[in-house]
């Protein structure tokens, strides 16, 4: 018996080691992938050999200065948390209803939340910039928070409601029995519950946000322009333009995504993402 | 069970508006009281705003395309599509897509479950590790092209050392090509299918394989027969959401693909339409026709889910 056991015990081991050694090669390979970008931002010239021909930082203060950086993240910052903020107050208190609920219309619903996520961004947001112009919403913030709005409200929606349905109904019930109105089932039982999946979905839209790129390039103006849209304006804008200063700008834009998911990540565990994880043994 | 529940709230109803003193001894139910038998109750408002906004910002919005679509600059009502579909260089865009989308997506899904699985429970640098391979999502496209063609270019530093280790004779071509933007779809992919999949295998309770571990079951046959059944639905939810990240490629497409050739992809045709030829009516059909592919793939997947057993999973509450 115990020799069929360490046999599977080794067994396991020896595939955990094979996974560990794939993956870290991958991760190998990405390391080298961002290094040369960011080596190449500090080099002064790259042609050919293992490095460049020389150290300097100017591309930085070129591409600060030369894309107004410091205006364009804080229009990326307002951006972003107004979008988490308005897609959780709508949508939470749907995916209540669609997790606990069964009533006649459930199913158009839950398909009509669907399909702003599954449709791609430039399907529908040619025909949405142009309505938001016409409405003269376009060209500012309030355009674009209500572009990147579209597929942010269903997403809370759809990771929350799998969230909710896996939270014991009993306990709702439970809470009733005992004479708790819905409004203090609200507040007592179920937000606590749901504060973890909430800042899930938060970090999710956050960075789904800041990265998102056909709507914020199809409604943004010169004053409502996030990174990653001033991002590429510099790739594809016409003029001649250093690759190190792109490549400067780039890092610029990683380091300031990671500081976020960094942040993000010490206040919720990314694998709780979907569902509440049974910790103890 | 739900009866009882509608009932219940009904009667709190009924006592905050007791002082008045009517329709509790009412023989017949009242209309509210019947509507609340089939689900249609008060708590029904709180998905309201939701629907609201997505009808005015997404379904609106669609039709309109839709219309659009139908107005062509010059021809009959359909004569957008019968473009589309006669000109081999724009119908080829549907193929190159799909070739492209559906095999980076069952790759960055079928991937992500190994790692995930040996992700779950008690982990040592459990949150370091998933912390590293998240960090992914924040290179973005422009940064992944950019390392892509310094990397993996002919001059790059993968070639350099392949060629110095005597392992190939010639660069190998892995930019301005097919695996350019497959390279470049899983970079970007990837962490958002392994993230998701964690989260669906962190949901099923450890108890159920232990109970299958007690009654003998391999590690293969505990995967196998217990967890996989139980995270397929959430796999099928991975898959569509990495498609469909896939599918509407892009940027990279143009960056370290071939635009003009084997990676035109359906969206660059789209784009091309509306912004390089000023053409918005031929822009909004081939969006159109993107949509409908896309929603055909997806219904695929979901009907395919829809035989799987869903329910609690024994996550704890």
């Amino acid at each position: 018996m115990s020799a069929i056991v360490s046999n599977e015990a080794r067994r396991n081991r020896r595939w955990l080691v094979l996974l560990w050694v794939v993956v870290g090669f991958g991760f190998a390979n990405l390391f080298a992938l961002v290094a040369s970008v960011v080596v190449d931002s500090f080099g002064r010239t790259w042609f050919g050999g293992w490095l460049p021909s020389g150290f300097t930082a100017h591309w930085y203060s070129d591409a600060w200065h030369e894309f107004n950086l410091s205006s364009v993240l804080m229009v990326t910052l307002e951006v972003a948390l107004a979008v988490v903020v308005i897609s959780v107050v709508i949508g939470v208190p749907a995916s209540y209803v669609l997790a606990r609920k069964s009533f006649p219309g459930k199913r158009v619903l839950m398909l009509l939340f669907v399909l702003p996520i599954l449709v791609p961004p430039i399907t529908y947001g040619i025909p949405l910039a142009t309505l938001l112009y016409s409405w003269h919403l376009a060209g500012s913030m309030t355009g674009v928070i209500l572009a990147n709005l579209v597929p942010a409200v269903p997403f809370v929606i759809l990771t929350m409601t799998p969230f909710i349905e896996q939270i014991d109904p009993k306990i709702e019930a439970a809470a009733r029995m005992s004479g708790a109105p819905t409004r203090v089932i609200f507040t007592r039982i179920l937000a606590p519950l749901l504060i973890p999946g909430i800042l899930a979905a938060c970090i999710l839209v956050l960075v789904r946000t800041v990265g998102m790129f056909e709507l914020t390039f199809l409604t943004a103006g010169p004053t409502s322009t996030t990174l990653v849209v001033s991002l590429y304006d510099a790739v594809f804008a016409a003029g001649i333009r250093a690759n190190q200063s792109v490549d400067a700008m780039a890092t610029i834009y990683t380091v300031s995504m990671m500081v976020l998911l960094i942040v993000a990540l010490r206040f919720v565990n990314p694998s709780q993402l979907v569902t509440r994880v049974k910790e103890s043994d | 069970m739900c009866l009882m529940r509608a009932r219940s709230e009904a009667s709190t109803r009924m006592s905050s508006a007791v002082g008045l003193g009517t329709a509790v001894t009412t023989p017949r139910r009242t209309l509210r009281h019947r509507l609340a038998d089939r689900g249609l109750d008060r708590t029904l408002w709180l998905v309201l705003p939701a629907t609201a906004f997505v009808v005015v910002f997404f379904i609106y919005p669609f039709i309109y395309g839709l219309e659009l679509s139908f107005q062509p600059l010059q021809g009959g009502a359909f004569s957008n599509y019968h473009t589309f579909f006669a000109d081999p260089y724009l119908r080829d865009t549907i193929w190159k897509t799909l070739r492209l989308a559906v095999p980076s997506a069952l790759f960055n899904v079928l991937a992500s479950i190994p790692v995930a699985y040996a992700m779950r429970g008690k982990v040592r640098g459990k949150r370091t590790i998933t912390t590293l391979l998240v960090i992914p999502i924040t290179l973005g496209t422009v940064l992944t092209a950019q390392g892509l063609i310094m990397y993996a270019g002919p001059h790059g530093w993968l070639n350099r050392i392949l060629l110095d280790l005597h392992i190939i004779n010639q660069p190998l071509t892995l930019i301005h090509n097919y695996i350019g933007v497959f390279l470049s779809i899983v970079i970007t992919g990837f962490p958002f299918a392994f993230l998701l999949t964690l989260s669906y295998l962190s949901g099923i309770d450890p108890a159920l394989e232990k109970a299958a571990a007690t009654l003998g079951a391999s590690a293969w046959q505990r995967f196998r027969r217990i967890t996989l059944p139980l995270l397929a639905p959430g796999l099928a939810i991975t898959f569509t959401l990495a498609f469909v990240l896939s599918f509407s490629v892009f940027p990279s497409a143009q960056m370290v693909g071939k635009p003009a050739g084997e990676t035109r992809v359906i969206s660059i045709a789209a784009y091309d339409a509306a912004f390089k030829d000023f053409d918005y009516s031929m822009g909004s059909t081939i969006a159109m026709i993107m949509a409908v592919i896309m929603l055909i793939v997806i219904a695929m997947v979901m009907v395919w889910r829809a035989t799987l057993y869903r329910g609690s999973t024994g996550g704890k509450g």
